[in-house]
This record gives structure tokens, C-alpha cells and sequence, in this order.
């Protein structure tokens, strides 16, 4: 199992540097740098070019690179310059708002998303299955923009029941958590639906109905803890996507989260903050990924003793 | 012959499929002993394993079924839902044919033993008590310690065991046992059906045994009911049948053995193929394969009748001494 870990931690490293090298070599190809963009259109060619040597810009792309792969082995990010603050430090401040809103967002899709799918997946084809299959591509389909928007206008500006914009207390999280965690309780809940529906028809299902078991008893007992890896599969892969921040719902809602951060930095060319984030989200969902393969081995005894060996 | 356990009459099961319902079970009568076991043979397709399926109530969704089917004093197609699956696994329990796939990959075997009496609220130490008198009694070694290991780490003869052990743990007076043997090595196989007979034997519960193998019934049958098509077309004593058949398919399926029929050393296989019950031929379903077969078979179905004492057969041309042989019929 240690074994398991180190190996998985290895191949994390691995995954972050690839991650890192990807988004350093991606900001460069836009048009414009620094440079350019923070003198604005008004600068002159030389006082751009004094700029870029500061910036250190003016060397070849793969001196750059080393130094900069250098300095993020010594754990320095570099500088915001549009912030003037380390650019870790400017990602890790707006990182909570972000963490907030995505534990509060996969925790509903999560329970609702379980709750719903074995409704659905206990009996396939049923009533209840054909409302809630439909219902939820419908949740899957709609924009998070327009969702966002409707929300506000039910919930914020017609029955005032919760504040539309900003943060900082529970009632500020209810809107953009729930607008976040509709499409992904949509998803779990239709992965759900179809792994548990493949299960109940597994012979071991069959044993269990012959104890007398009533089929909730069945579902529960039996064909749910053997559906789920699949399921917990996506959770790990959905709870990365929204640590990244979602720019439209952070816009929508006026959440300081990573998302608009992000957005930001690009349109500033503030390579070190682009950088810096794309690193630590590679961080989070390669621990991610390490507790998903984690969980498969408790639901899966084969798992866990294949890795033993 | 004091009353029976089971008794299933006029049995009649619809399976839907795309092009309509099939009757898979058509008019099946047949019975089963306390303390003995009834084997239930037949090709593939014969409804052997409907049968046990419906007996215990696990039929596919959207299955249609007639008849009665009397356990004891009570008519378990017309009893509630809730009667029903209280008789499952107290009272009639089920041994599956691929025991891989029918215990739970996730749960130790000594969980799954014991789901009946942990559903009674029996406590935690009396559980592991049960769980290793039961894997006990289905002789697996060391059951102590083996009651915390997966279905994965058994041998496929040892989770039949084990599944035999969770057929076991609701005291069952019927248990049903669908191919137990086939999903397993033929040395394994012996092992297993020992170990039923000693079931049986020491335990008097009595099994009701679907199997499309005559060696298998021969070894731990007493009594045998013989299907095709989804009919039965002969039931009694399972030596007498074997020796004696009163139905011609029988006594082609015993001709197909040599191992049975220790005179014949070359096995002398059924000519054509088992009747879908989808497209059951009219007459006798056997006709078309029938070596005696003569017009009457094509026309007129034939009754389960009893042509000798405790010999039943559903064949116009069976009388109370043996079929007739083939020379001696002109169609």
C-alpha cells in the first residue's frame, strides 16, 4: 500500500512538471507579453525593450525556462507584477473562496446526486428513472450563466431570501454553490444511475433477493458499494474542474475566486501567477487522484490486495 | 407417500421478449419429498432453471405466472409479496450455478453466511460463531480464519461451499440448486455433490436438484423429473427412470451417457436439436425428434399420465412395461 503511494506521488511530480512546462510554454505563445501589455499601446519601442530586458524577456525562451523551473524547485513563484505581491501568495489568498465553494458544490451534487441515482438505478426504466434521467440531462444542458442569472432573480432580487453578490458569510455561498452544483449533481447522479442498473443485474444481486432481503435492502447493502468506483472516479475528476475556479459563476455571483484571478493574469500576460496557479491546481488534483485510487481499494477488496502484493 | 414439501402444479411461466411473451414453463407438474432430493433435468431451453426461478420467486421483471405452486399449506403464487420473501432463504433458499459471480465481491465470505441472522439482530460474537460452525459444516478448513477472506481468495470449490454454507444459514427445509457443479472442475464436481448427499443425508433437507447432466443426477438424485421444451415429460424414482425410461427422450438423453449405460460403451448422441419453446412444435414437442413418433404425436398432446406405480410419462405410446421399440411402430 506505502509501496502504492510512493509510486503514485512519483508519477504526481511527474504529472505537475509536464503541467508546468505545458502552461510556460502556452502563455508565451499568446501575442503581447508583459511588456507590451502592462505599458499599454502608448509605450515606445525602446521603452518596451528596456522592459523586457528588466523582465529578463529578451532571453531565448529555453534560458527562461530552466531558470524559472530553478527557481520553482527553491519554492520561488516569482512576483505578481500587476499586484506587487508574491505570485503564490496572490494565488493562495483567493485559493479558500475557491476551496469554499467547490466543497459546498461537490457535497450536495454528492449526497443528491447518490440519493437520486439509486432511486433511479433501483429500478431502470421506471417512472422515476425516466423523470429524473430527463431532469437531470436537462440540468446537465443549461447554461451555468443563465442558471446562475434565474437563481438570483428567484431567489435574490424576487423573494429576497439570499444575498445575489459578494462573500463572506453562509447566505453568500447558498447561490453560487447550488448554480455549481446542479450540473454535477447531474452527473453523479446519472453515473450512479447506470453503474448501479448494470449491478442490480449481477448474480451476486440475485444471492441476496434469495436471503429474502428487501430490494432497498439489496440496493443498499449489496449493489451500491460495488457501483461506485466509477462514480468516485468522476467525483475526483468534477472536484478538480471547479478547484480551478469557474470563472462564469464567480463572475455571475462576484466570488473572489481562483477563476477570475486566472482570467485576470492571463489578459495581464502575469506569467508568474499563471504559472503559479496552474501549479498548485496540478498539485490538488494529483492528490485528488491519489485519494480516488485510495477509495477504489476500500470498495474493492481485489484492489487492495493486488496492490498489497 | 406422506405428503410432499413442494408441490408445483400446472405450472405455466411467460418470459416477454421483443417479439411477445414466451411460455417458457407450459402446464409443469411435479413435486418434491422432504429429505430427498428431486433432480430436474433437460437440455438447455427445457425451463429447468425457470422452474427453480419461480419457485423461488426471482423470475425476470415482467414475467408472467399461472398455475400453483403449493409449499406446505400455502399457495406461494397468491400469497403477498411480504410472505413471499419472508419463504426466501428461511425456508427455501437457493444455490446458484457460477459461485464467483454470485457472492459479493466486496464483503467477506463470513458477511455474506450471515446476513439472515444479522438481520435477526444476532450479535457480533454469536455472528462469527455462525459464520464458522457454517463454513464448518460445508467443509471448508479452517473456517475461523476464513471467514474474513473474499470470495477471491477461495478456490472456485470452495466458494461453492461457501455458497452452499449461505444457502444453509436460513435452516431452509427446501434448498434449490441450479447447475452447482457446472461452473467447476470435473474433480471439484464430485466433491460437491458429495457433499450435498451428505447434506442431505445428515441435515434431511430436502434439494431440488436443475441439472443438464445425467451423471449428476444419477449420483445424487432419488427422484428425477425429465423436461423438454418447457413440458415435463417424465417424472419418478430417478433409478427406475434411468434403467426403465418410459418417455422416448429419456431414454435418448440415457443412451447419450455411456458412463450411465454400462452396456453400451459409445455414447449415442440425441439426434436434432432441443425445441425452442418460442416455436413449439405441435403434438408432442419431442415428435420431431422422436424415433417412435407416429401420427398421433404431431396432433394430440400427450398428458403426464401414470403407467406404472409412481411412474409418470407424458408419451401416448408408453404402457406399464416399457416403451415399445422402434420396428414395432409404423407410423
Amino acid at each position: 500500500m506505502m509501496r502504492m503511494i510512493g509510486r503514485r506521488l512519483a508519477l504526481g511530480a511527474f504529472v505537475m512538471w509536464g503541467c508546468v512546462t505545458l502552461i510556460f510554454v502556452i502563455v508565451r505563445l499568446a501575442p503581447g507579453d508583459q511588456a507590451s501589455v502592462a505599458l499599454g499601446p502608448d509605450a515606445t519601442a525602446d521603452e518596451i525593450a528596456a522592459a523586457r530586458t528588466r523582465l529578463g524577456l529578451d532571453e531565448p525562451l529555453v534560458v527562461q525556462y530552466v531558470s524559472y523551473l530553478g527557481r520553482v524547485l527553491r519554492l520561488d513563484f516569482g512576483e505578481s507584477y500587476r499586484l506587487g505581491q508574491p505570485a503564490m501568495d496572490a494565488v493562495l489568498s483567493r485559493f479558500p473562496a475557491t476551496l469554499q465553494l467547490t466543497v459546498a458544490a461537490m457535497a450536495m451534487a454528492i449526497v443528491a446526486g447518490l440519493i437520486l441515482g439509486c432511486l433511479a438505478g433501483g429500478r431502470p426504466n421506471g417512472v422515476v428513472d425516466r423523470v429524473l434521467s430527463s431532469t437531470a440531462i436537462s440540468l446537465q444542458s443549461f447554461p451555468t450563466f443563465w442558471v446562475g442569472i434565474m437563481l438570483i432573480l428567484v431567489f435574490a432580487l424576487h423573494l429576497r431570501a439570499l444575498p445575489s453578490a459578494g462573500s463572506g458569510s453562509l447566505s453568500h455561498l447558498v447561490l453560487p454553490a447550488v448554480t455549481l452544483a446542479l450540473p454535477q449533481t447531474a452527473i453523479v447522479a446519472r453515473l450512479t444511475r447506470s453503474s448501479l442498473a448494470e449491478s442490480m443485474q449481477d448474480g451476486y444481486v440475485q444471492t441476496a433477493r434469495s436471503k429474502g432481503l428487501t430490494e432497498r435492502e439489496v440496493l443498499v447493502g449489496h449493489a451500491l458499494k460495488n457501483s461506485l468506483i466509477p462514480v468516485v472516479t468522476i467525483i475526483g475528476i468534477q472536484t478538480g474542474v471547479l478547484l480551478g475556479g469557474s470563472v462564469v459563476v464567480e463572475n455571475v455571483f462576484a466570488w473572489p475566486g481562483l477563476g477570475s484571478l486566472i482570467v485576470d493574469s492571463v489578459a495581464a500576460r502575469d506569467y508568474a501567477v499563471v504559472q503559479a496557479a496552474a501549479l498548485l491546481i496540478a498539485g490538488v488534483v494529483v492528490v485528488l487522484n491519489l485519494l480516488a485510487d485510495l477509495t477504489y481499494a476500500r470498495l474493492d477488496p481485489r484492489i487492495r490486495v493486488g496492490a498489497g502484493a | 407417500m406422506s405428503e410432499p414439501l413442494l408441490d408445483v402444479r400446472d405450472l405455466d411461466v411467460f418470459l416477454p421478449t421483443r417479439s411477445g411473451p414466451v411460455h417458457v414453463l407450459d402446464g409443469v407438474s411435479f413435486s418434491v419429498d422432504a429429505a430427498r432430493t428431486t433432480g430436474l433435468i433437460g437440455e438447455s431451453g427445457s425451463g429447468k432453471t425457470m422452474a427453480a426461478m419461480a419457485i423461488i420467486g426471482l423470475l425476470p421483471a415482467g414475467a408472467v405466472t399461472r398455475g400453483q405452486l403449493w409449499w406446505r399449506s400455502e399457495d406461494l403464487l397468491a400469497v403477498s409479496s411480504r410472505r413471499r420473501r419472508q419463504v426466501r432463504g428461511r425456508e427455501i433458499a437457493m444455490i446458484f450455478q457460477d459461485p464467483l459471480a454470485s457472492l459479493n465481491p466486496g464483503q467477506t465470505v463470513g458477511r455474506q453466511v450471515t446476513e439472515i441472522p444479522r438481520r435477526d439482530g444476532m450479535g457480533r460474537a454469536e455472528l462469527a460463531r455462525t459464520a464458522t460452525h457454517l463454513l464448518d459444516r460445508v467443509g471448508i478448513p479452517d473456517p475461523a480464519q476464513r471467514t474474513g477472506n473474499y470470495p477471491h481468495q477461495f478456490s472456485g470449490g470452495q466458494r461453492q461451499r461457501a455458497m452452499t454454507a449461505l444457502a444453509l444459514a436460513g435452516q431452509p427445509q427446501l434448498i434449490l440448486a441450479d447447475e452447482p457443479t457446472t461452473a467447476l472442475d470435473v474433480t471439484v464436481q464430485a466433491r460437491i455433490l458429495d457433499l450435498l448427499r451428505h447434506l442431505r443425508d445428515t441435515e434431511h433437507t430436502a434439494m431440488l436438484l436443475v441439472s443438464h447432466d445425467l451423471r449428476v443426477m444419477a449420483h445424487v438424485a432419488d427422484d428425477l423429473v425429465v423436461m423438454y421444451a418447457g413440458r415435463v415429460c417424465e417424472r419418478g424414482p430417478a433409478q427406475a427412470v434411468l434403467r426403465e425410461p418410459r418417455h422416448p427422450y429419456t431414454k435418448a438423453l440415457v443412451a447419450s451417457v455411456p458412463a450411465v449405460r454400462a452396456r453400451t460403451a459409445i455414447a449415442d448422441p440425441l439426434p436434432g436439436s432441443p425445441a425452442d419453446p418460442a416455436h413449439r412444435p405441435a403434438g408432442c414437442a419431442f415428435h420431431p425428434r422422436c424415433p417412435l413418433a407416429v401420427l398421433r404425436c404431431r396432433v394430440e398432446r400427450p398428458t403426464v399420465r401414470e403407467v406404472a406405480p409412481g411412474r409418470w410419462t407424458a408419451c401416448h405410446l408408453a404402457e406399464a412395461d416399457g416403451l415399445p421399440d422402434a420396428a414395432e411402430v409404423r407410423p
